[in-house]
């Protein structure tokens, strides 16, 4: 019989049965959907009550044009958005910047100034429509522009409801939009969790993030450890700031990757509530049911998706989709079936979102709370999954903790291994791929590559350097100075930085100069390379 | 055979450079990875410090042939046109051509087999 295993390296069984919950305690670790420890999903009656969200990663070239995507996509049923920043912004540079040469407006919208994210959202009601911010090393600047925004336009700010990524441990474990040492970022996470938790109390300031972790390599019982790993240096920060763990804790939200074989997913999902619900209320002691709910975003994960027959990731969409409504996601976001070539043609967008749409309506999915539940397989899994988490967690431990582990690039290394084994397998075929290791077609390689190409238009930074040079010129730059002085001012002592930052945006400073003016005083963050 | 496996501009994934480090190490190359966010200035001068054979370039975010353009011309003013230059990453069939008519040795898009990579390095001479 042929043997199979799972990416958490759990064996699966040609057959379950009651022996396999042999000595649980289905109260205690099952319970019911709404209530601790969460394993069934975070509400009482999950989809029936209140469909997961649809949003979309959207965001490309300048903020004008990314704004007309926004309102084709909320014109055909997507109910929130995502948005991706450019990498010059994501990093803090201009977009006159000679490093930021050939970036500009490639892999998401360029942001300089407050005045590009008024076109963004121009038109678009923010005390109306939930907005996730992908953002992370320039997430305090970018969300007090957008908070500036949302204030220009009259929303109260107990109605506005953004989620800034905010996560910089993740970034340094994977997908690199770095910019200063580990500890001067992470007082700009706390910085941003506390003014956000004081003064936009519906907004979510951080979104824990193992989804970036798995789509670098690691497995999938990593991908929850490392997130909860995350989550809990947070909350141990916040708490030693002087925060009361129910004063921000219900606000913490989740992005994960559901795109790996359905019932490992689900598994996971269900393993990860309990574990992260025990955490809150155990270990932090936290008492609001708010604090314990893991909230998450599950989202496609490009890498599951094939460069060859591209056609096909319409159906590994609809497969994850299915495994995110099994999973209990709150959110759900789909990679498009051009991605791995491009920056998502409309009419690919328009099918991802149609994908959850029929996910949504006609699956039956959607009909009754956590589905899988008491099956003997599902329930056996996410059983061993929790320990295999635990076993991670543990593993994590010994590299003297999550931030230390990032220091030292021992983090790092472990996802490189594991995205090298992984990457083994698929080189073996022992993780199979249709049409990539297994039934190959004939089709030429060219032929594969007839997929309808946004083309990138090379102009875009062109207009969008004048539009920052006209934003220059017509600014108070007095004003503008002086907030950056006081930024830099600030940045030497233990204050937080949201109202300093909050001044600069509002004084239309760019987000370079907001960038340089903290970095004088927090320097560069040198990247350990170990592999 | 040694090479220098480097991330130039602004994209901060490296998982594709990694894996092929490692299946090079794994080859009997010897490998050298020059971390994440690297100027085109400063990969150059590392090749040649290093006396590096091939520059192998990971690009995921669409600016490879600015980048590329500027490592070829900066190899070339430091007199070291020798050090071939080999690109990977997410590269659109239409730039394949276009890099190559700049002076790529070779172009690995996405979906390229792992052990097509690694043959290339094990038949290059240096």
């Amino acid at each position: 019989m042929r043997d199979v295993r799972l990416h958490a390296g759990i064996p699966v069984k040609p057959v379950y049965g009651p022996e396999d919950l042999a000595g649980r305690d289905p109260a205690r670790d099952i319970g019911q959907p709404g209530e601790y420890p969460f394993t069934r999903g975070i509400h009482r009656h999950m989809y029936r009550d209140r469909l997961w969200t649809m949003r979309q990663y959207i965001g490309f070239g300048t903020p004008a044009e990314t704004n007309a995507r926004f309102k084709y996509l909320m014109a055909h049923g997507q109910d929130a958005l995502n948005v991706a920043f450019d990498l010059p912004t994501q990093l803090g540079l201009d977009s006159d910047d000679p490093r930021a040469e050939g970036e500009v407006g490639r892999v998401g919208m360029a942001i300089d100034t407050l005045a590009d994210m008024e076109d963004a959202f121009a038109g678009i009601p923010l005390d109306r429509v939930s907005v996730s911010l992908t953002i992370n090393g320039m997430a305090a600047p970018i969300t007090a522009m957008y908070y500036a925004v949302a204030e220009k336009q009259g929303a109260a700010a107990d109605r506005v409801v953004t989620t800034p990524q905010n996560d910089i441990l993740k970034e340094f474990v994977a997908r690199g939009t770095w910019i200063y040492p580990v500890d001067p970022s992470l007082r700009l996470v706390g910085d941003l969790i506390e003014f956000s938790a004081r003064r936009y109390p519906r907004s979510n300031p951080v979104s824990v993030c193992g989804y970036h972790i798995r789509e670098a390599g690691c497995t999938t019982a990593q991908e929850m450890a490392y997130g909860l790993a995350i989550a809990a240096a947070y909350v141990e920060m916040m708490l030693a700031r002087g925060m009361a763990v129910d004063d921000f804790a219900p606000r913490i939200s989740f992005n994960f990757t559901g795109w790996g074989k359905i019932f490992e997913e689900a598994a996971k999902f269900r393993a990860g509530r309990r574990l992260y619900a025990r955490l809150l209320r155990e270990r932090f002691g936290a008492r609001s049911p708010k604090s314990w709910m893991f909230r998450t975003l599950i989202g496609g994960g490009g890498s599951a998706f094939t460069v060859q027959e591209p056609e096909n990731n319409i159906v590994r969409g609809a497969y994850i989709a299915l495994a995110a409504a099994l999973s209990g996601a709150q959110t759900m976001a789909l990679p498009t079936y051009d991605e791995a070539y491009t920056i998502p043609s409309a009419k690919a967008q328009l099918i991802a979102l149609r994908t959850m749409q029929i996910c949504a309506e006609e699956s039956g999915a959607a009909d009754t709370a956590d589905p899988l539940a008491g099956s003997y397989y599902v329930e056996a899994l996410t059983n061993q999954m929790e320990d295999k988490i635990l076993e991670e967690l543990a593993a994590v431990e010994r590299m003297g903790g999550i931030v230390e582990a990032v220091k030292t690039g021992a983090i790092q290394a472990e996802v490189a291994r594991q995205a090298y084994l992984f990457e083994q397998k698929l080189v073996s075929g022992e993780m199979p791929k249709v049409a990539v290791n297994c039934h190959v077609g004939d089709r030429p390689a060219e032929a594969d590559r007839e997929v309808e190409l946004y083309a990138f238009d090379p102009r875009v930074a062109e207009r969008q350097v004048a539009r920052l040079a006209a934003v220059r010129r017509e600014r108070d730059d007095r004003a503008a100075r002086a907030a950056l002085s006081r930024l830099t001012d600030e940045a030497r002592s233990t204050a937080n930085l949201m109202p300093a930052i909050m001044e600069a945006v509002k004084a239309y400073a760019t987000l370079g100069e907001i960038c340089q003016a903290m970095k004088t005083v927090f320097g560069e963050h040198k990247e350990p390379i170990k592999w | 055979m040694k090479v220098l496996v480097a991330k130039p501009g602004l994209d901060g994934h490296d998982r594709g450079a990694k894996v092929v480090a490692y299946a090079l190490r794994d080859a009997g190359v010897e490998v050298v990875y020059s971390g994440l966010k690297r100027t085109p200035e400063e990969i150059v001068a590392e090749a040649i410090q290093e006396d590096v054979d091939v520059i192998g370039l990971s690009v995921l975010s669409g600016a490879h042939v600015p980048l590329t353009r500027r490592v070829l011309d900066g190899l070339r003013a430091h007199g070291a046109g020798e050090i071939r230059l080999v690109v990977g990453g997410t590269i659109p069939p239409r730039d394949v051509d276009a890099l190559l008519v700049l002076g790529v040795s070779r172009v690995f898009p996405m979906g390229t087999p792992l052990p097509e990579i690694v043959k290339f390095f094990q038949e290059v001479t240096p």
